[in-house]
Parts: structure tokens; sequence; C-alpha cells
């Protein structure tokens, strides 16, 4: 069977709070590990062993089973120079890849805007989630902020489907074209039309999905990546899928949460992916984790406190699965005011996603040339 | 275009959403009576402020004491914009946020920003050199900008350039020389215990004891003391020598007056833009420069001339704003009348406006967010279309409740189409409607009462149309 190739799609999901990279890919075997964990250290018996020195998370099987397939980078140290441990400061540097200033638009935002500086598509982009995280904003670009794809669109708290479908005939011939001569109400015009017909292509997503996957009922980032495939497999043209699973401030009963976390958010990437496959969909998408830090060396007791180099993931089909990057020592004189250092600046990995999966320039987005991972298979 | 009120209503209504958030046909009605002159003075009277007291919200919120994260500086903000009898003084306090935009990230410390904001109620009516001085000693800001690594030998230049740049002359009416001489001359400006304080804004971690306030302090030794030239002028200056300095510039009077005009007149382009384009009227921008001048730099004075100008009351200065995402959401509460009351689903309700692209005091940079057809992207919209919508159709809200009672004058009989929607319009601020709108709007209240069932209420009906008045292109200006 041929099939018409298809644009690839980037799946961001966002853990907020700050991912304890050390309790998700887990030096276990390392005496320093084991020293400064001990009230929150994951032990030889609990982890998935990769290769000996290193494991995953007890929560994390279906990564480990999208892993064994050869379908996950895990990229070790991720972070930047003078790393801030503010989440906010530290996101922000994240969302516009720019760490010395701060700077209005995310780079995501851009992105969207070299594959579709026409706004031919008014979805070309779409966060799930309510509010525009800055990554995906800039100037003039169109992005789809999606709470709830089974009641997203316009005037959805009117329940009675004939008096909606009245009240959105209404909106559409209030906002449809005027004579010109307001320019203001023109814009206004046009953003409300392409707020009107972005949510009606996407209502068909969900009428067009069967799948026999069941991802995890009142979980919300299952619930997002199941909107994203049906999104996805309706082929609107989406390149740009965004979400976040948040909570990951574990100061505090760390081993409980973290699992809780880990637990749902490798179930719904597993589900995810089986829902693609099952559909001959998984070589279109590749979903990229990252968080804004990771965190202390050294745990509090409890829980950890915020620190600096992290753990990123990218997973696909595509994907030349494996470790890039060296895991960061954790020797005394390694460290960085007592977090791991980073050794793989996050750029890098941008301009990987970018170049090597989208297809796209990374340096005007990027504004700079940042050294690539060799990590897709085509 | 229709018009749904007497031109003094409308004119009074005009006055409501440029000077503050809004006003109920009721309250218009009151309003014209007491007349316009005596209005605006009203409006400009700093001292008759009245509000919920922060006593009683903090019996339904005690998270507000500490402001402890980024949300609760910004939802008390809301409160007082809600609540306020002194709506100018809110209103200008969202203009002067916007013009020396400061924020959470890199300050983590809701209690420093709430203090700023504050700040502004105390001067952001008074002379504007007096601001200036106040702003470059705000310890929110000495820290967002770095003058606290502004140091005697050493000069860190952001403050200095931005003062320059976006908080009082803008681009091209200084040269590079003048930035690194303001440098200079505020060194030594910073907060006290400036390293420990900056590590904390760093390491946000667990802070279990509330945020501490940064205070101002002036260190002398650290304080470059030598001849500095600055615009021409020669002296052993100081950051206030440099405000003053700054303050006789006809740049200054006119970028001030841009940003007045802008933001209660017409929305000019946005700032990175004025060095290219000439402002929409610059006879206006001229007149408020003047005023600037003889009122010996009084905002107050440039408000009071502004407010009572014929470019201000002219029809042509009708709607010509977009609301921004705080005004808006705060518009929408002062008619609903949902927080007589303390409650504390204003947390969720404040953030409304961060949904539709306004985070209250986390500006996406310093140079604070681009205002006019920027505010709505389609994301944003569907934010404001819905949120609105939503209020507007709560008719348990006492606002909705009395604004339907008007509407049907009581009775529980429905009106003709027109009149209906012309009742909703003027009862919700809107003095003229497109006539497109407009038809749109009869034909659906004409279709419900055609497809109207038993159950239905005359008075659901009228919600309806109040939930598509909220979702008007109209209803997106102010």
């Amino acid at each position: 069977m041929v099939t018409a190739k298809r644009n690839p799609a980037l799946v961001v999901i966002q853990l907020s709070g700050g991912n304890d990279a050390m309790n998700t890919v887990v030096p276990y075997t390392n005496g320093i590990y084991q020293d400064s964990r001990k009230a929150i250290g994951l032990v030889e018996s609990e982890v998935i062993d990769i290769n000996g020195t290193l494991g995953f998370h007890p929560s994390m099987g279906p990564i480990k089973q999208l892993w064994d397939k050869g379908n996950v980078a895990v990229i070790n140290g991720i972070g930047y120079p003078v790393p801030n441990r503010s989440h906010f400061r530290s996101m922000d540097i994240w969302h516009t890849a720019e760490s010395a200033s701060i700077a209005p638009d995310g780079w995501l935002g851009r992105a969207i805007r070299e594959i579709d500086p026409t706004h031919g598509n008014v979805i070309t982009g779409i966060n799930f989630g309510r509010g525009l995280p800055r990554s995906l904003h800039a100037k003039g670009v169109p992005v789809a902020s999606v709470g709830n794809l089974g009641t997203y669109g316009l005037l959805p708290d009117i329940k009675d489907q004939q008096t909606r479908d009245m009240a959105l005939d209404v909106f559409s011939r209030m906002y449809g074209p005027t004579d010109g001569t307001d320019a203001v109400l023109q814009a206004i015009g046009e953003t409300g039309m392409g707020a009107y017909l972005g949510a009606d292509i996407l209502r068909t997503a969900p009428e067009m999905y069967s799948s026999s996957i069941e991802y995890e009922a009142e979980v919300e980032i299952a619930q997002s990546l199941r909107d994203i495939s049906q999104v996805l497999q309706a082929d609107l043209g989406t390149r740009v899928f965004y979400t976040l699973h948040g909570g990951y401030d574990t100061h505090a009963g760390e081993l409980e949460n973290h699992s809780k976390l880990w637990h749902e958010l490798s179930t719904a990437v597993g589900d995810f992916f089986s829902d693609l496959d099952e559909h001959g969909r998984g070589d279109d998408a590749v979903v990229m984790i990252f968080s804004e830090f990771g965190r202390r060396i050294r745990d509090n007791g409890s829980g950890t406190d915020h620190g600096s180099g992290g753990a990123a993931f990218v997973i696909g089909n595509a994907v030349k699965g494996g470790f890039y990057g060296e895991y960061p020592s954790l020797e005394l004189n390694a460290q960085v005011e007592g977090d791991m250092a980073f050794n793989n600046d996050f750029r890098s990995m941008y301009a990987t996603l970018l170049d090597g999966w989208m297809g796209i320039d990374p340096h005007p987005i990027l504004g700079d040339n940042y050294e690539q991972f060799d990590m897709f298979r085509r | 275009m229709t018009t749904t009120m007497t031109s003094e209503k409308a004119l009074m209504a005009h006055l409501m959403r440029r000077a503050g958030f809004g006003a109920s046909s009721e309250e218009l009605d009151r309003l014209v009576e007491q007349g316009y002159d005596e209005t605006v003075e009203q409006l400009l009277d700093v001292d008759r402020p009245n509000r919920m007291s922060d006593n009683l919200i903090r019996r339904y919120h005690s998270e507000y004491s500490g402001m402890m994260g980024n949300l609760s500086a910004g939802a008390n903000w809301m409160y007082r914009m809600v609540s306020t009898d002194a709506p100018l003084r809110e209103k200008l306090n969202l203009m002067w946020h916007g013009v020396y935009a400061t924020g959470y990230s890199k300050l983590a410390n809701g209690k420093v920003l709430h203090d700023q904001i504050r700040m502004f109620e105390r001067h952001g009516m008074g002379s504007f050199k007096n601001l200036l001085i106040e702003i470059s000693k705000d310890p929110a800001m000495l820290v967002w900008l770095d003058n606290v690594q502004n140091h005697n030998g050493a000069i860190n230049e952001n403050y200095g350039r931005e003062l320059l740049e976006l908080f009082s002359m803008g681009v091209g009416n200084y040269s590079e020389h003048d930035v690194k001489e303001a440098a200079r001359a505020f060194t030594g400006w910073t907060i006290g215990n400036t390293e420990y304080m900056t590590m904390k804004c760093a390491r946000d971690s667990v802070w279990p004891y509330g945020r501490l306030s940064f205070h101002f302090e002036f260190k002398a030794d650290d304080h470059d003391d030598g001849e500095k030239e600055f615009l021409g002028h020669k002296g052993n200056f100081n950051g206030e020598d440099i405000v003053d300095i700054i303050c006789q510039q006809p740049a200054t009077a006119d970028f001030l007056s841009r940003h007045i005009y802008s933001f209660f007149v017409a929305d000019e382009a946005p700032v990175p833009e004025w060095p290219y384009k000439p402002p929409r009227d610059p006879a206006a921008i001229a007149a408020l420069s003047n005023v600037y001048f003889e009122s010996n730099y009084s905002i107050k004075a440039m408000l009071r001339f502004l407010f009572k100008s014929d470019f201000f009351k002219s029809e042509e200065a009708r709607f010509q704003r977009i609301k921004g995402p705080a005004e808006l959401v705060a518009s929408v509460l002062r008619l609903t009348e949902e927080y007589g009351q303390p409650n504390i689903s204003m947390n969720p309700t404040s953030q409304q406006a961060q949904f539709m692209g306004q985070w209250l005091l986390s500006p996406p940079s310093v140079e604070g967010w681009h205002w006019g057809t920027e505010w709505i992207d389609s994301g944003a919209l569907v934010e404001r279309v819905n949120f609105a919508s939503e209020r507007f159709g709560n008719i348990d809200s006492p606002g909705v409740r009395s604004v339907v009672d008007r509407i049907l004058d009581n009775s529980d009989e429905d009106l003709p189409p027109d009149e209906v929607v012309d009742r909703a319009l003027s009862e919700l601020g809107i003095t003229e409607i497109s006539d497109n709108s407009r038809e749109a709007l009869i034909d659906f209240a004409k279709k419900q009462s055609e497809i109207a069932t038993a159950e239905q209420t005359p008075r659901e009906r009228v919600v309806n149309i109040l939930k598509l008045v909220g979702a008007t292109p109209e209803f997106q200006r102010a």
C-alpha cells in the first residue's frame, strides 16, 4: 500500500516543577548516589535495569518497553550555562531558548512561523491546556489552546445544541467580512473567523477516531495524549503539539509522588505509541519530554530541592534509541553547588529536532548554531 | 452603526470605560445627573478611594498575607480593580505596570511586586519626576534590571539604558555615552542585604516562613561620585540629578504623552515602532506635552486636561482601544457583581487574564505587553469570548439578575427582538454597534422565541442574548 508522505509532527511534554533526573535515570550502583539519597534512594531491586549501572524509575515500565524497541533517546545532563534555580526563570529560558537575556518569543512559536508563514492553517500549532506557554508564543502566529478537545470551541457553556448552533451562526456573522473601513474591526474579525474555523475543524477529530487503546481515565496527561492522537490521526496539518504534566516540584514526599507521576506519564506515552502504531501512524510523531531543571544530588530527608542538570527524552519509531551524552559525574569536584553539572546544552536537542526531524533550519529559530546529535533513523 | 444611548450617557460610558472598568447602566444614569466635569474630578481624587479591605480579603485568602506564589499578588490586585470606588487609580496602575513592566520570573517574590504596584498607587498620579525617582528606588526594579549589580568602577548599564529607552525618552534621543553616564549616577542604588536577597531570587525553593520584602538602600561607598556628562549637562550627578535632567527634555514630555494618549484615548502602535511612526494625533500629543511642562510634570494635570479635551470626548475616539485582558476580566466582574464578598474562586478567576495573554506581574519582558490588536490571537479570543459569555450567562450573579430585571422591566413577557437586543447592549455598556452585529443578534432573538419551549423562561432567553453580547467584536473594544 502506498500512503502519502506525511509531515512529521513534534509532541512536546513539559514536566513542570523540575523533574528529579537522578531518580528517573537512576545511577543505582554509584556510591555517591546511595550516600546522598538516604531517604529517597532507589536500589537495585527496585529500578528497571538498563545497563548494569543505570536503571529507569520503577514506574517507567512502558518507557522501558519502548527503550527495548530502540525508540528512546535519553539526553543526560541537559541544561544551560549559569543555571538558574527559579522555576519561572528557568522555564522561560527553556521556552525562549535564550539564557542570557529576557526574550518575549518562544522557540516553537518561531518554528510555527517558519512552517506556516502565511497562516494558511490556524491549527499548525496546538497547545493542550489553558493559556499559551511562552514557548508557543510569537507575534502574529496563531496557535490554538485546547483545554478539552471534546468540549473545545466557542460558547461551550450553551448546553442546548440547537441554541448553540444558532449562537455559533451569530458569531460567524458578527466576525464575518467587514467593509474594511475599520482596520481594527477587520483584524478582530479575521482572528474571530480563525478561531471559529479552527474549532470547527478540530471538532471533526474525535468523530473520526476509534481505537482499541484505553487511555487511563481521570489522568490529565493520558487524556491530553489521547486528544493529540485524535488530532494527529485526523490529518489536520498540525505539526506542533504541546502539553504539560505538572507536580514535579518534589520537595517533600518524593518517593510516593514521583512514582505516581512517572506511572501516569509513562503509561500515557506507551498508550500513545500503541495507539499510533495500531493505526499505522507510529512513524509520524516524535515525543520530546523536558523539565526546567533537575534537582539536588543530596535529598532533604523527604524530597529534593531545586538543582540544575536534568534529563530529557526523545521518543519515537524514527529515533535511534540510546544514551546521548555522558551521565554527569557525581564526584564532589564535578558538582555545581551541590548539583549535577550540565554537559549537554538543551538547544542542541532543539536544533536536532528542528533540523533532523521537522526539516526546518534551526539557525533563525535558535539564533545560533548548536551542535546536533545524530538521533534519527532517516 | 446603531447607537443605543443618549449622547450624554454614551459620553459618560466612554469616560468610564477609559478612566475605569466600565459602569452599569444604572450607575451611568447617576453620573450623568452628577455631570461630566464633576465625575472627572471625582475620578482624579486620589484621597477618596474606597474598596474591599485587605483584612476582609485575607479572611478568605490566608495565602495573600505572605504573597508566597506568583498568583497571589495578581489575584489580590484583581480584587482592587473589581471593588474600588476609585477606578482611575487602578486603571493607571495597569498602565504603569505595562510601562515599568517588572516580572515574577526573575524575582520569585510576589511580595515585592505587590509593593511596587502599591507604590504606583501612591505616586502614579503625582509628579512624573517623583515617579521616576520612586521607580529607580523600587526594590523589585533594582533586582529586575540588575541595578543591584551596578557598582562604582564596574557599571551594569541595564537600568540606565531602560530608564532612557523604555521609561522616559525613547530611542534616538540619547547617546551610548549618556547610557553609561546615567548608569554611573545610579551606582550604589541597591537593596539592603543584596547578596542574600538576590541569591534567594535565583533559588526559588521552599520558603516556609514566606517571602521577605526587599528595601531600598543607598550605599555611598559604592556610589561613583565623580563628574559625569549627561545630555549636555556636567556635574557630580546622582540618580536624582539624572531624573531631573530627563524630566526637562521635550522628548520625555512627548514619550509620556504618547503613552497616556495610547492608554486612554486610542491605541498607538507598540513602543518599538514609535521612532518610525508618527502619533495618530500629533496635536493632542503636543497639547499634553505642554500641560506636562506648565504643571511642573503633574500626571494628574495631564489626565484632567485629557478627559476634558475634545480629542478625548470626540466620537472618533470611541471604541478605539482593545481592552487588555485584565481590564476585560475586571469589567465583566464589575458588571456581574459576583465578588461583592471575597471568594476563593478569585484565584482561578484572576487566572483568566493569564489565559487571555496577560499574566499580571509576569510580563513577557521589560518591554511589557504589546497592546491593541496584538492582544487578540485566536486562542486568546476564544478565552475572552467564553469568559464574558459564561459570566454574563450566570443568572445567579447579583449583577446579571438586576440587568435582566431592568431589561424585562420586571415583567414576565418576551420583548420584541430589536427591543431586547438594544436593551441588552445598553446594559452591558455597548453604546454603538455595527448593523451587521446588531442584525445577527436580532435574528437570534427572533429565532429563539420561535423555537421557545415551555420549560424555557423569558429570563433565560434574555440571558442567552447577554451571553452573545459578551461575544460581540464590539465587546472586545473600549
